[in-house]
């Protein structure tokens, strides 16, 4: 079990067409000993980047990483250790098990860098394969087998040298819904079992909060909030992180002698109350679909433009003031599309109004 | 083919089969002018060996194998293939892994330009080195002798090493090619969970990157040995003068000896037939010793796999290269011009001694270079618009058809490929010339119908391999639009195609261009092509009209080259 600690991290990259991109902006960030910890961002926002220049094979533009009281980069010193000095255990989107090799020889490739007896490898590579529920297939090649069966291997042979830290590169994405479940778990399992720090890249928010004791939300390069799943998706820091966690509703809204009118709502206001400190004249209200009642008096009046059974809930579109809002509910209240309702917000976050700029770029971002 | 998923389903293959069925057409058509082009005239040059007058008759094959010069023949064969095929494979393995792996700067302009012997005619290389390192006449043991005072020259390109030297600076690509390609479409997550692993770079590059490219060596190093072993041009540039033979070349001068009689050819005939053996020997040799596998390194995401630093060593490595590219491309390319300037052969490299009368003189005043460049055009383009066609056809059977002729088909076109042109070129004088009531022998016919049989691989390839990017599901949705089978094929699947099918033509057209072997024993009084006419002036000892011919083209398949380039950089882009 190691701790690693990012200070000043800054990654930058020249391209011919976009000159210099600033893909990792100054990093500060400590990851404690056996924590489960998780980046995540839209692609394009630097979070591969920076596991790998935790993995050593990006080297830093600016600033230093430690592992414990070591430091394995350093710009200012030029200090690089090279990614095989790390001692590092890492499964990749691919699972890059290599073909040429069965599953023994893919699992004991770890050890045999090390030298190590043949007799002490194969109690390994078996306890590993067991670990990972792979036992018997030592001898098989891995060219028709599954993502599920190609992703154990890749994690028995990141185990088998039982690391301190196991970093993992959107592991989960190239599997089906249903064995991602069941890995997640399986991960976290292993975790228990071998006690090493995790470092998880996704884009996908429900993994990073299924997995993670903290996470880190960025974009465009930037650390935009570090925390526990839950503190996280009660309390967003802006409307960006408040998107990426969940489906959301926003509504761009004027403020004004205290009251609080949906653009283009024509003098009807929300009853509810500002944010204390909260003084912009405008803003965007964020909530989310389950966090909207729907009442057949009072609230806020406006007509059911659309209702969609889903199974487990219903889902209904409304509209406030031309835009659209969802809502889920889990119980039939017998409203029907074209029925006049009210609507009452029971969670409301406040928003400033974000500017065009910061959407054109996170669009120019991910061209590159 | 590999991939199963590429045709109509069967049910609709036999709805379409009961009203006007166009695929039976295609495959017919495709049998019989394979059977006609390709099959006969192999048959033809078994036949003629082991039958004389209608019986069976081992006694000429006997002979000729007995025979020790045809013997010493066969082993110089062996001796240059082997060694060609394994200098030539690790000096392309060494520069593919330079260009993919390493951080040497102008790895793209690099990457390019070790392509450019590929296209350079081996048998004008050849010339080029005999300028420069023929033991007496060439200009840097001239130098060398004059400069140290030594009687002896530096190097002597007439022999086995000379011509070992040659054919590896022309064939090290095929090996260089199909590794860098399987180096850049290689997931770089299988070097990297190596290195995380534990391994340093070169326990990486000798258990992981090493083992996954084998296929490719194979194949590339496959391709070098077949096209050594039957290769013409450059033992017959630079043997000839010391009585070097090689299988190709023997055979040549058994035929020219005999001045064309039959027996002549019936000799050459049991030549080719010895050839066809070693080369399958060789082949079936080297599949032992490469076991080759097929495994799936494409990568899932887009990475730049991590560059080995090469510190120190960067600046002497693109030395390396530059100079290899001096010595392969720019040295015989200057001096084979350089050359055609001259007044006279002989006379030193001073611009003083430089004319345009050669060019002039073979671009407007010799009607047989006239004739023969005309010949080229006329015999290149058809050849390529006839064995596109051909070619995709039955490249469309193959890959959409799956007909039961379809294996039957892929093997036949693709057999030309390991064939020697020069058995080739023997099957075909004994089929055309008579043997079956039609004699088109001394005509353009007779080399069209080589030329044909002999490309049509190419063609074929080209166009699976678009093919194989189309959909079914885009037919499908053209019938369901109520468009007839022949009218999806003509509205969807062939606009497709069509950038496949013009990269064919020209991957016909500049091969065919700088072809000599082939037209060099089908050619007659009028119908002589480029590559002939090189040959002959050279054998006339015109040296500086041969330099000037091969100068001229060299430009043609450039300017060829440029044009190929220009068509397909779309289906490049990204």
């Amino acid at each position: 079990m190691s701790s690693i600690t990012l200070k000043n991290v800054t990654k930058r990259f020249t391209s011919k067409n976009h000159g210099t991109v600033t893909a990792v902006d100054n990093f500060n960030l400590t990851i404690n000993k056996g924590e489960c910890f998780s980046f995540l961002g839209p692609s394009g926002c630097g979070k591969t980047t920076t596991l790998r220049m935790i993995a050593g094979f990006e080297d830093l533009s600016e600033g230093e990483i430690w592992f414990d009281d070591t430091i394995v980069s350093d710009r200012k010193k030029n200090i690089y250790k090279l990614p095989e000095e790390r001692g590092l255990g890492m499964v990749f989107q691919a699972f890059a098990v290599w073909p040429h090799m069965n599953v023994f020889n893919n699992v004991a490739f770890p050890l045999k860098v090390k030298r190590i007896h043949k007799n002490e490898i194969k109690k390994r590579v078996t306890e590993a394969l067991r670990q990972t529920n792979m036992e018997g297939l030592e001898n098989v090649f891995p060219n028709n087998m599954s993502g599920g069966q190609l992703q154990r291997i890749a994690l028995a042979r990141s185990i088998v040298t039982n690391p301190g830290i196991l970093l993992l590169d959107e592991p989960l994405s190239n599997l089906d819904p249903k064995l991602r479940e069941m890995m997640r778990f399986e991960i976290k399992e292993l975790q228990r079992k071998y006690d090493f720090t995790i470092v998880f890249v996704t884009h996908d928010q429900e993994e990073a909060m299924a997995l993670s004791d903290r996470m880190l939300v960025m974009d465009m390069g930037v650390i935009q909030q570090i925390d526990t799943p839950q503190n996280l998706y009660d309390d967003p820091a802006n409307k960006f992180i408040y998107r990426f966690l969940g489906l959301s509703n926003f509504i761009d809204v004027d403020i004004s002698d205290g009251r609080v009118y949906p653009k283009g709502s024509s003098g009807k206001s929300i009853d509810c109350e500002i944010e204390s400190g909260f003084t912009h004249r405008e803003g965007t209200l964020a909530t989310r679909p389950n966090e909207i009642d729907l009442i057949s008096e009072g609230g806020f009046r406006t007509t059911i433009k659309k209702r969609i059974f889903m199974g487990t809930y219903l889902e209904y579109r409304l509209d406030i003031g031309g835009q659209e809002i969802r809502i889920q509910s889990a119980f039939d209240k017998g409203f029907k599309e074209g029925d006049s309702c009210g609507v009452i917000f029971n969670k409301l976050k406040w928003y400033p109004k974000e500017s065009l700029d910061t959407e054109k770029e996170r669009e120019m971002r991910k061209i590159i | 083919m590999k991939n199963r998923k590429t045709g109509l389903s069967d049910r609709l293959r036999v709805m379409d089969g009961k009203k006007f069925n166009i695929n039976v057409v295609i495959i017919v058509l495709c049998i019989i002018i394979l059977l006609i082009t390709v099959v006969m005239p192999m048959v033809m040059v078994v036949y003629n060996t082991f039958f004389y007058r209608s019986t069976f008759n081992w006694k000429l094959f006997f002979n000729v194998i007995a025979d020790p010069a045809n013997m010493t023949a066969m082993k110089n064969t062996v001796v240059i293939a082997f060694l060609v095929t394994v200098i030539g494979t690790i000096v392309g393995l060494f520069y593919a892994w330079l260009i993919g792996r390493s951080d040497i700067p102008l790895k793209k302009l690099m990457r390019a330009l070790f392509a450019i012997p590929y296209m350079f005619p081996p048998f004008i290389g050849a010339i080029a080195w005999g300028l420069l390192l023929s033991p007496r006449a060439g200009y840097i043991n001239k130098w060398f002798m004059q400069t140290t005072g030594s009687q002896t020259p530096l190097f002597n390109i007439n022999s086995i090493a000379g011509i070992v030297f040659v054919e590896v600076c022309y064939y090290f690509p095929f090996v260089f090619m199909q590794v860098a390609s399987a180096l850049e479409r290689m997931d770089p997550t299988l070097e990297e969970s190596a290195r995380i692993a534990g391994a340093n770079q070169f326990y990486v590059i000798r258990k992981i990157t090493m083992p996954l490219v084998v296929p490719a060596i194979a194949a590339g190093a496959m391709l070098i040995l077949i096209s050594s072993l039957s290769h013409f041009g450059v033992p017959a540039m630079l043997g000839f003068s010391q009585n070097i033979f090689t299988l190709p070349t023997k055979i040549y001068e058994l035929i020219t000896r005999s001045a064309g009689s039959f027996e002549g050819i019936r000799q050459g005939a049991s030549l080719a037939v010895l050839l066809v053996i070693v080369v399958v020997i060789a082949l079936w040799v080297q599949k032992l010793v490469l076991r080759s596998g097929r495994y799936d390194i494409i990568r899932g995401k887009s990475m730049r796999p991590m560059l080995i630093k090469m510190r120190g060593l960067k600046y002497p490595l693109i030395l390396v290269c530059i100079g290899t590219l001096i010595i392969i491309v720019v040295l015989p390319l200057c001096v084979i011009i350089a050359v055609g300037f001259l007044k006279a052969y002989g006379l030193p490299l001073k611009l003083s001694n430089m004319t345009f009368r050669n060019f002039e003189y073979l671009l407007f005043s010799s009607k047989m270079t006239i004739d023969a460049i005309k010949n080229s055009f006329i015999l290149c383009i058809a050849t390529g618009i006839i064995a596109m066609f051909l070619g995709t056809m039955i490249a469309y059977v193959v890959v959409k058809v799956k007909a039961k002729a379809a294996t039957f088909l892929e093997v036949v076109s693709l057999l030309p490929y390991s064939v020697p042109g020069i058995v080739l070129a023997i099957g075909v004088i004994l089929m055309w010339s008579g043997a079956f009531y039609v004699n088109l022998y001394n005509t353009l016919w007779i080399i069209l119908v080589a030329y044909i049989a002999r490309y049509v691989a190419f063609a074929m390839k080209s166009s699976a391999a678009s093919l194989e990017q189309v959909h079914p599901s885009l037919e499908e949705a053209s019938r369901s639009c109520g468009a007839t089978h022949l009218e999806s094929l003509k509205d969807i699947t062939m606009p497709l195609i069509r950038p496949g099918m013009i990269a064919g033509f020209f991957l016909i057209f500049l091969p065919a261009m700088r072809e000599l072997t082939t037209s060099l024993l089908l050619y007659g009084p009028f119908s002589r092509t480029l590559g002939v006419a090189i040959y002959a002036i050279k054998a006339e000892g015109n040296i500086v009209q041969a330099a000037a011919l091969s100068s001229v083209a060299i430009g043609i398949i450039f300017l060829g080259d440029m044009v190929l380039r220009f068509v397909t950089r779309d289906r490049k882009g990204r």
